[in-house]
């Protein structure tokens, strides 16, 4: 399974954040065409933004774009160029039904036919309010193009009528429901962004938080961010060496014949060797365990 | 006259102050300078050195021409030498930096005789070697008493460490020290001491305190600059030379100075301290010093204000001398005994040759200082730059000027890459263990030049209007005048 524990949101129009933002090496770049971009600059933005993803610096990094909504009057345009320039993912705007996730997927099927795209497009769905928390369910499972859904907090929270805290008491339900609709439909969950991009502790705590709830990953604001959830979102030395150990012992059962061994007297089957794996993926991408030299 | 009472006890009681003159002109006079002469001043006041361009002034009135201005480094305020450049007042310059408009100007042939770009610790070979003969040297100094014990570390324009001026006072024929600040006699622990000086003038200020730190202190939110700084820091930690009383010296800039804030970090979850800390020292290192992280600090310039407060303060924050610190022919400099240094780069080329003088149109517009100096003598020289500055590569096929030669560099440390010297197998081996993204300095090279096109070549004449002198008074390069 692809690590995405990290979405960087590139503002469109930042010249100088769409060129270094690869550098930062997130999981996936999240360049926004929407909010983060002035109507007088939408279509340069777009125009920048198609040239950042076709550009070799990008075609080793998993690349998204936030469009703007189908009824406005970009929308359309920022999937043709989106899509025609290979984006990895198209994220929605704002998500409040199914029916929502499907318009944008059969526009995007359309542009695909036209220019020929085999690599499918995938969708990332944004809730961001409580008729998309209550549909996240069907939202979740509406199409195999969803490679997840992210809650966008702060429209949420002005929907339901409250405002962002500390503590964030106020997303425990959405949360919850966005966690559990991800997982039943076995796609990812995101979380919102942690704005105060000078509040350290306080994006740390939210960070560790929101690892426990079970979430995947979060959106980022500020590359700062970037490696303080890597370091979180790390294994410990000690899961790593359980990583090793169950690696070694499912390749010494491989190497004799047997079908399954354990470890300290508990079963190593399957699961648990695919789960070995993935902490070792992630140490290594975390900079914990390094290659031999060659 | 009695032959067994000294001379001193032989003269009137108010001479014996004789060294305080009235003015600058009266001192100038006293010291004899001549058309053709060497004078020399030092930089502990950085950006906000007063003392250049107040004695440069008055020199040019008295009508002296034809004179070698050796200072240990010119910053921007010393933009002035430009008029007594042109009017034949100084027709030569020995110093580690230049920049701005005085940079750009000699790039473009201001002057007849090429300019000597030294190193610090060269600086002090040139001394001694006897190339470079300092006739006055002019040293400005916070506080002083009537009999010339000066220290930096007290006083209005505090400036700490006066290591470059220690150097200069030990051989200059003649020194003339200015200060803005009287103290009782004995003024003490002199940096300066009194068999130093042979004239004192009192002026109203040598510095200006708000710019002695300017710039240097800044503690980056840059997130380029963050990475490098994690980086480096990863570098260090899993070099091999990372264990209980290693040494370091960080220096200044914003990648620097959070190098040095993320190393106190793994420093202290290891439980790791170093010996000493090098070199311009800045407030960064005090507070590793405070904290116990560093025993010691070895000062040879005090970049900030904090530093400055701290050496005054601190027993164990300690002034150097420039030839202590770093001049090659010394008895013994603090720098052989450094394991870690840590520097930065205009450009760098596939050779891991590093150019600090010439920015990327050929201007002369940065520093040799320790440079050269810490990369040869340190056991690990990591060098930190960004791939790109704008659409500027700084990874080179070949740099502009050569000052610190690529046999003597260990690390390239970029925001897309980690480039370890092919000679340093052992090194390589280690930081991929630990899981760093080690690539060869060709394939950064190229991918530096992918992401901006190759740059035009810089057009120039054959006409050489700087050399560069590596520590040992060789000349590694010329800068040619621009065309």
């Amino acid at each position: 399974m692809k690590l995405r524990r990290s979405m960087l949101f590139v503002p469109g129009a930042n010249t100088a954040m769409v060129c270094n933002a690869y550098v930062y090496k997130p999981d996936t770049v999240m360049f926004d065409l929407e909010d983060s971009v002035a109507l007088a600059e939408k279509d340069s933005a777009r125009l920048m933004v198609y040239h950042a993803l076709k550009h070799f610096a990008y075609q080793d990094i998993e690349t998204a774009v936030r469009v703007n909504p189908l009824d406005s009057p970009y929308g359309l345009l920022d999937l043709e160029a989106v899509v025609r320039a290979g984006t990895d993912i198209v994220r929605l705007p704002k998500t409040d039904t199914v029916a929502d996730v499907l318009d944008m997927q059969a526009a995007i099927e359309k542009i695909e036919k036209k220019i020929g795209r085999t690599k499918k497009t995938q969708l990332l769905a944004a809730i961001e309010s409580a008729e998309g928390v209550v549909n996240a369910v069907d939202i979740a499972r509406c199409t195999d193009r969803l490679m997840g859904i992210a809650l966008g907090a702060e429209d949420y929270v002005r929907d339901i009528r409250t405002q962002r805290t500390k503590e964030g008491n106020e997303l425990t339900a959405a949360r919850a429901q966005i966690l559990l609709a991800a997982r039943a439909a076995k796609i990812h969950a995101f979380d919102s962004v942690f704005s105060d991009v000078r509040d350290k502790d306080g994006f740390i705590a939210e960070v560790k938080k929101i690892k426990n709830l079970g979430f995947d990953g979060k959106s980022l604001v500020n590359p700062n961010q970037i490696y303080l959830l890597h370091n979180i979102y790390a294994p410990t030395q000690k899961e790593i060496e359980w990583a090793f150990e169950v690696i070694e012992a499912a390749e010494h059962a491989k190497k004799n014949g047997l079908g399954v061994v354990s470890i300290d007297g508990r079963m190593v089957d399957a699961p648990i060797i695919a789960r070995a794996e993935f902490t070792l993926d992630l140490a290594r991408t975390s900079g914990l365990i390094g290659e031999d030299d060659e | 006259m009695n032959k067994y009472v000294s001379k001193e006890k032989n003269v009137k009681i108010e001479d014996r102050d004789s060294k305080i003159c009235e003015t600058i002109e009266e001192a100038i006079k006293k010291s004899g300078l001549k058309d053709g002469m060497t004078i020399s001043f030092h930089h502990a006041f950085r950006g906000g050195d007063k003392v250049l361009n107040m004695v440069m002034n008055i020199i040019a009135k008295l009508g002296i021409k034809d004179l070698c201005v050796a200072s240990s480094s010119l910053a921007s305020v010393h933009d002035e030498i430009i008029t007594h450049i042109k009017n034949g007042v100084v027709t030569q310059i020995y110093t580690s930096g230049l920049r701005s408009e005085l940079g750009e100007a000699i790039s473009h042939g201001l002057m007849d005789k090429p300019v000597q770009v030294h190193s610090h610790g060269g600086r002090v070979h040139l001394l001694q070697s006897g190339e470079l003969k300092i006739d006055v040297a002019f040293i400005g100094v916070p506080c002083i008493d009537k009999f010339g014990n000066a220290t930096g570390s007290k006083g209005r324009s505090q400036c700490g460490s006066l290591g470059y001026a220690m150097s200069d006072a030990q051989y200059a024929k003649y020194v003339i020290a200015l200060s803005e600040t009287l103290e009782p006699y004995p003024n003490a622990p002199a940096s300066i001491s009194q068999d130093q000086v042979d004239s004192i003038v009192l002026v109203d200020e040598v510095g200006d305190p708000s710019k002695i730190g300017e710039g240097a202190t800044r503690m980056t939110t840059n997130p380029k600059e963050l990475l490098l700084a994690r980086r480096t820091a990863r570098v260090i930690e899993n070099s091999g030379l990372f264990k209980n009383g290693y040494s370091l010296q960080t220096g200044t800039g914003g990648s620097s100075l959070a190098t040095t804030i993320y190393l106190s970090e793994i420093m202290e979850k290891r439980d790791i301290k170093a010996s000493f800390g090098l070199g311009g020292i800045t407030g960064t290192m005090v507070y590793m010093l405070k904290r116990g992280l560093i025993e010691r600090l070895l000062d040879v310039q005090s970049f900030d204000e904090f530093a400055a407060k701290s050496l005054g303060e601190n027993p164990n924050h300690i002034e150097i001398s420039a030839n202590e610190y770093a001049n090659p022919s010394s008895k013994g400099t603090a720098i052989s005994q450094l394991d870690v240094c840590v520097l930065s780069a205009l450009e760098i080329d596939i050779n891991f040759n590093v150019n600090v003088i010439t920015g990327s149109k050929g201007l002369l517009r940065g520093a040799s200082g320790g440079h050269s100096d810490t990369a040869a003598e340190a056991k690990l020289s990591i060098i930190v730059a960004p791939l790109t500055r704008g659409r500027i590569p700084t990874i080179r096929s070949r740099v502009h000027t050569i000052v610190t030669p690529g046999e003597t560099v260990d690390v390239v440390v970029t925001d897309q890459g980690i480039a370890v010297n092919p000679r340093n197998v052992e090194l390589k081996k280690r930081l991929k263990k630990a899981g760093l993204t080690i690539v060869d300095i060709e394939d950064l090279h190229k991918r530096a030049i992918q992401l901006c096109g190759q740059p035009k070549a810089i057009e120039h004449t054959d006409r050489v209007v700087a050399q560069i002198r590596y520590r040992d008074g060789s000349i590694i390069d010329e800068v040619r005048q621009l065309a």
